[in-house]
């Protein structure tokens, strides 16, 4: 595969690393104001915190998103999946405003602007850089194939 | 005791919090993504040995191991920060910040090709993503 052009199912994958993210990020926020402030002096009952129901939920989707995440770190770089991540948010963003009607300031369409822009920049590029070994090593393989 | 989100944070120790994150994750990222790159295509390691045969491959890589235990180290100081901080300080702060350093870590560490268009899309995304949630 020289060009590296991506699969429905590895779009999919991303889509899942875009959206888990984010959701838990919500639920733990959610989770971590309604306690307590936690000091130093007392770590374990950042252990308790755990077990609330915010924040299981929380880490709930954000054990999805590490699966769906190194599924797609196996097949793409790191400089390729983490802008798809950032993703989330404007997805985010969109769904509070068209699904529960919040209002986006014109600072937020910014934000969701440059980062379409940015997913797009690197969406256009290949999505796994080809070392001379790997390279050495696929094209061999393709040989193989064509013979 | 109750929680208002406290105003007695002095800059300089919410900048602390954010790059304990910030660092903790960009090591657990970089080291995840070398673990993740030795193994190779997980969907092409399930396809001949099963999902049992796709988690073996991980769980037998120390290097996963070591990025696990940052990313670790990255979710408890966040959640310490959320305690502190507002998620729309954390939040934004973190994975901006996240962002760029990834990219140098990805070019000098992980040696990717970071293009002109991935620096451009780095750059813009982290704008992007302080301006949207601040």
């Amino acid at each position: 595969m020289p060009n590296h052009s991506l699969s429905p199912r590895q779009y999919l994958i991303l889509g899942l690393v875009a959206i888990s993210a984010p959701l838990g990020d919500s639920c733990l926020s959610r989770g971590m104001a309604a306690i307590p402030a936690i000091t130093l002096a007392h770590p374990g009952s950042l252990i308790a915190a755990v077990f609330t129901p915010w924040i299981a939920l929380g880490i709930l989707l954000l054990i999805g998103f590490f699966a769906s995440y190194l599924t797609a770190l196996s097949w793409a770089d790191l400089t390729f999946v983490l802008p798809a991540t950032a993703f989330g948010y404007v997805i985010i963003a969109l769904l509070a405003r068209f699904w529960l009607h919040e209002s986006i300031s014109l600072e937020r369409w910014a934000g969701i602007a440059l980062i379409a822009l940015g997913v797009g920049f690197v969406a256009q590029g290949p999505s796994l850089t080809q070392h001379p070994t790997a390279e050495a090593k696929e094209s061999a393989v393709s040989e193989v194939e064509t013979r | 005791m109750t929680t208002t989100l406290p105003a007695i944070i002095s800059p300089w120790v919410a900048a602390a919090m954010i790059a304990a994150v910030v660092l903790t994750s960009t090591t657990g990222e970089v080291l995840t993504a070398a673990a993740m790159k030795s193994i190779g295509d997980l969907d092409v390691i399930r396809a001949q040995s099963g999902l049992k045969g796709a988690i073996r491959a991980v769980l037998t890589c120390p290097l996963f191991f070591a990025g696990v235990f940052f990313l670790a180290l990255a979710f408890f100081s966040l959640l310490f920060a959320l305690n502190h901080l507002n998620l729309s300080l954390v939040g934004p702060a973190s994975a901006s910040l996240t962002l760029v350093t990834n990219a140098v870590a990805g070019k000098f560490l992980l040696k990717e090709n970071v293009d002109r268009r991935r620096w451009a899309a780095a750059v813009l995304v982290c704008v992007g993503v302080y301006l949207l949630a601040h």
